[in-house]
């Protein structure tokens, strides 16, 4: 089982790496769309502080939600996805295995790029740190969560923005708490509260967006 | 037993069965809610603090009350639907939706409605308005998703996954967004010392809750019977049906 598991996770790095440039665009986009905001808004330090919260986690969520194609898509154009349901292997295990794919090709660069991002809305030190923690914590539950949505949504013509209206609803909470706590580190205030609820949301959907995106994907193949 | 349930849930079976349960559900809404209306508009006291405008509640705090109600049927028969293949369930369940998006944005404006004489402002980002905002959007995006899917089993499936999804996340939601609102902004509009309700207030208030719930069942009962004809389309029942006209 656990071989498996990281069978599928390998493979699914290996795909990744030999199509490099595709690998780069989420990561891109986050940036662009950080950027965005001082040019419309004000690129005074003191204005960027305040939304500088809120727009890195907002353009975060939608640099996943564009990179949630990449989960299920290809596999169920060329029917691997059949072959991987037709396997003995438990299919909660095979959907670990490429949520965590994903995540490491999207999630991670996210929070490593992250810094580079305070930097950029002039966020103090202390919330930039803040603002890695949330990102690690938050940012898995948002490829297990919108997992459910593409392995629902796989098999629509044009699902992009079905996709994104059934899952943005549920992203809220990641949203809330992320935001917040890099809020509330910037006010010198403890944010053990809000991390601990993200890792709390984490440990739920790690244990129940699995078996919800397995029983979603036999949907959709038995169409 | 099974077979008892099989039988009685077969699309043919609750056209038929469904029809005085429609005429009872209505008589008793219609009934119930002008009594409660009659009540509530009235007979029960001028709050204190609100004037008459609180009278909204009897619409406003019903129709709240019933936008979760309905999405927990949804959710219910969405699953039973998908684990006991009952297509009535399924019927129920996609019959439902419309109407309970129906119940939060009719929430919603009476809400906002009411937030102009008492908070100065149609929308204030208050935790309570802004979870019922997004139970709005969820009923969107499972509507979105029953009719983006052509296969009408498929899409009751996929569309009924969703719903119990959003169940497991509706409270979590709510809680977030609550500890939102008030660790923004300490609540200075939305909290003010609201005494325990007056009986006078309370006994239409729950006659009027009634009423909706009997005006839910009927209606959901037309809808789903709208639902079983347009998908039994092909059948022979409807066919005969159609052929009796």
């Amino acid at each position: 089982m656990l071989k498996a598991y990281y069978y599928l996770l390998f493979r699914d790095l290996r795909l990744a790496l030999r199509n490099r440039h595709e690998l780069a665009n989420p990561l891109i986009f986050f940036v662009l769309v950080v950027t965005l905001f001082p040019l419309a808004v004000t690129p005074t330090p003191e204005t960027l502080q305040t939304m500088a919260p809120g727009v890195i986690w907002v353009s975060a969520l939608l640099a996943v939600l564009l990179s949630l194609d990449r989960l299920f898509k290809q596999d169920y154009e060329d029917g691997s996805l059949d072959q991987l349901m037709l396997s003995p292997n438990p299919l909660v295990i095979l959907v670990l295995a490429k949520v965590t794919a994903h995540w490491l090709l999207t999630g991670l660069p996210l929070v490593i790029i992250a810094p580079l991002l305070g930097l950029f809305m002039s966020l103090p030190m202390e919330a930039v740190i803040v603002l890695i923690y949330s990102l690690l914590l938050g940012t898995p539950v948002l490829s297990l969560i919108g997992a459910i949505g593409v392995s629902l949504t796989v098999a629509v013509n044009r699902g992009g923005v079905l996709l994104s209206l059934i899952i943005l609803p549920l992203y809220i909470p990641i949203l809330i708490f992320g935001a917040n706590a890099v809020d509330v580190a910037m006010a010198g205030l403890p944010v053990s509260g809000q991390l601990l609820f993200l890792g709390a949301v984490l440990a739920l959907s790690v244990s129940l967006a699995p078996l919800a995106t397995s029983v979603a994907l036999r949907i959709t193949a038995s169409r | 037993m099974w077979h008892w349930i099989q039988r009685f849930s077969s699309p043919k079976h609750f056209y038929t069965m469904s029809v005085p349960l429609i005429k009872w559900f209505t008589v008793g809404a219609l009934l119930i809610g002008l009594y409660g209306l009659y009540l509530g508009l009235f007979v029960a006291p001028t709050d204190y603090q609100q004037g008459e405008s609180y009278r909204i509640i009897f619409i406003h705090v019903p129709a709240a009350w019933m936008s979760l109600f309905v999405y927990m049927v949804m959710a219910a028969s969405a699953g039973i639907g998908i684990i006991w293949q009952i297509r009535l369930a399924d019927m129920v369940a996609a019959a439902s939706a419309p109407i309970g998006a129906s119940f939060a944005f009719l929430a919603l404006v009476t809400g906002s409605l009411w937030g102009k004489p008492m908070w100065g402002a149609y929308w204030v980002w208050d935790a309570r308005l802004t979870s019922e905002l997004i139970l709005l959007f969820l009923y969107l995006g499972y509507m979105a998703l029953q009719s983006a899917i052509e296969d009408q089993r498929s899409a009751d499936k996929a569309s009924g996954l969703l719903a119990i999804v959003g169940v497991v996340n509706i409270p979590i939601i709510h809680y977030s967004v609550e500890w939102w609102n008030t660790l923004h902004q300490g609540a200075t509009v939305t909290k003010f010392d609201k005494p325990s309700i007056h009986v006078d207030m309370l006994i239409p208030l729950l006659l009027m809750a009634v009423a909706f719930k009997l005006f839910y069942a009927a209606i959901v009962l037309i809808r789903a019977r709208n639902e079983a004809l347009y998908r039994d389309r092909n059948r022979r029942w409807v066919r005969e049906l159609i052929e009796q006209l």
